[in-house]
């Protein structure tokens, strides 16, 4: 049974992802207060994307599936980054 | 007779449809970063009308409903069905916050006459008109996902209680999890985008 479903995270696990996602959210918030200039963004992103990882790897199992699911996962996050990079190639050197 | 089923296969089935999920947002939040590039100093000026403590509010509403929504999945297949209602129930309730907490702030809009093709959004800038019209079409579209999501653990809720979901068979409660912290991963980027620019 564990064998074909596979492990997940256990209760303690999931209240301590909770909070770091609740403290990020905090940071974001606070930081964007700070007037960063165009740093802001970077800051915002970065933080999203920090919060974005955990859900994925605990709260939707990635952490715990097998390396399809880790590799099939890419695919579309370099599809966007492909098509966001060329977007902006154009849109920087027009 | 043997039942067939193939737990692998439907949770892969799952991620193929949640990639196009990524893709449909990743094409508008395309659009969101270009003009953002374009308009940088209206995009500002226009989410300064953004309520950041509304935003952060309905952030904490969904992580949170993610977090009962992932104790759901774990009680049940500990056995636990009791305690397994109890967290779906609250995800439904959260799903069910966020979309009260958002009615009020898009009426809030409404009333201050900023909604797509108003006089008053007419009368500003480019990047303004562009800002509320993205505003609109990303927090709406995201929206019609919490609703489809809020149907989907309600379906779920009843499957539980009539026993067809339970702790060897939690293949659609865990695929409908997947969906609901998706949901959840794209609000994660809204927010900074739109809340938190001024």
């Amino acid at each position: 049974m564990e064998e074909q479903h596979g492990h997940i995270g256990g209760t303690r696990t999931y209240v301590i992802v909770w909070a770091a996602l609740i403290a990020l959210t905090a940071t974001t918030i606070f930081v964007a207060g700070m007037h960063l200039g165009r740093f802001s963004i970077l800051t915002a992103l970065v933080i999203a994307s920090i919060k974005a990882s955990l859900v994925l790897w605990f709260f939707m199992h990635l952490k715990y599936e097998k390396r399809l699911f880790k590799v099939m996962f890419l695919v579309p996050i370099a599809t966007l980054t492909v098509i966001l990079g060329l977007t902006f190639l154009d849109i920087w050197f027009r | 007779m043997n039942e067939h089923r193939d737990y692998l296969g439907a949770k892969i089935g799952m991620w193929l449809f949640l990639f196009t999920e990524i893709l449909l947002f990743g094409g508008l939040f395309l659009i969101y970063s270009v003009y953002r590039a374009v308009h940088h100093e209206e995009f500002h000026a226009a989410a300064k009308e953004l309520s950041t403590t509304l935003g952060a509010i309905n952030t904490g509403v969904l992580l949170t409903s993610s977090l009962t929504m992932a104790l759901a999945i774990a009680a049940l297949r500990q056995g636990k069905r009791n305690a397994s209602i109890i967290c779906q129930s609250i995800t439904i309730l959260f799903g069910i916050a966020f979309l009260v907490n958002k009615y009020f702030e898009w009426s809030g809009h409404i009333h201050q006459g900023i909604y797509p093709n108003s006089p008053e959004l007419l009368s500003r800038g480019h990047g303004e008109i562009l800002f509320f019209g993205l505003y609109y079409v990303m927090t709406g579209l995201h929206g019609l996902h919490v609703i489809a999501g809020v149907l989907l653990i309600g379906i779920m809720l009843s499957f539980t209680l009539e026993g067809s979901i339970s702790g060897d068979k939690f293949n659609r409660l865990e695929n409908t999890g997947l969906y609901w912290h998706l949901v959840d991963v794209i609000w994660i980027y809204l927010f900074p985008l739109f809340y938190l620019i001024t």
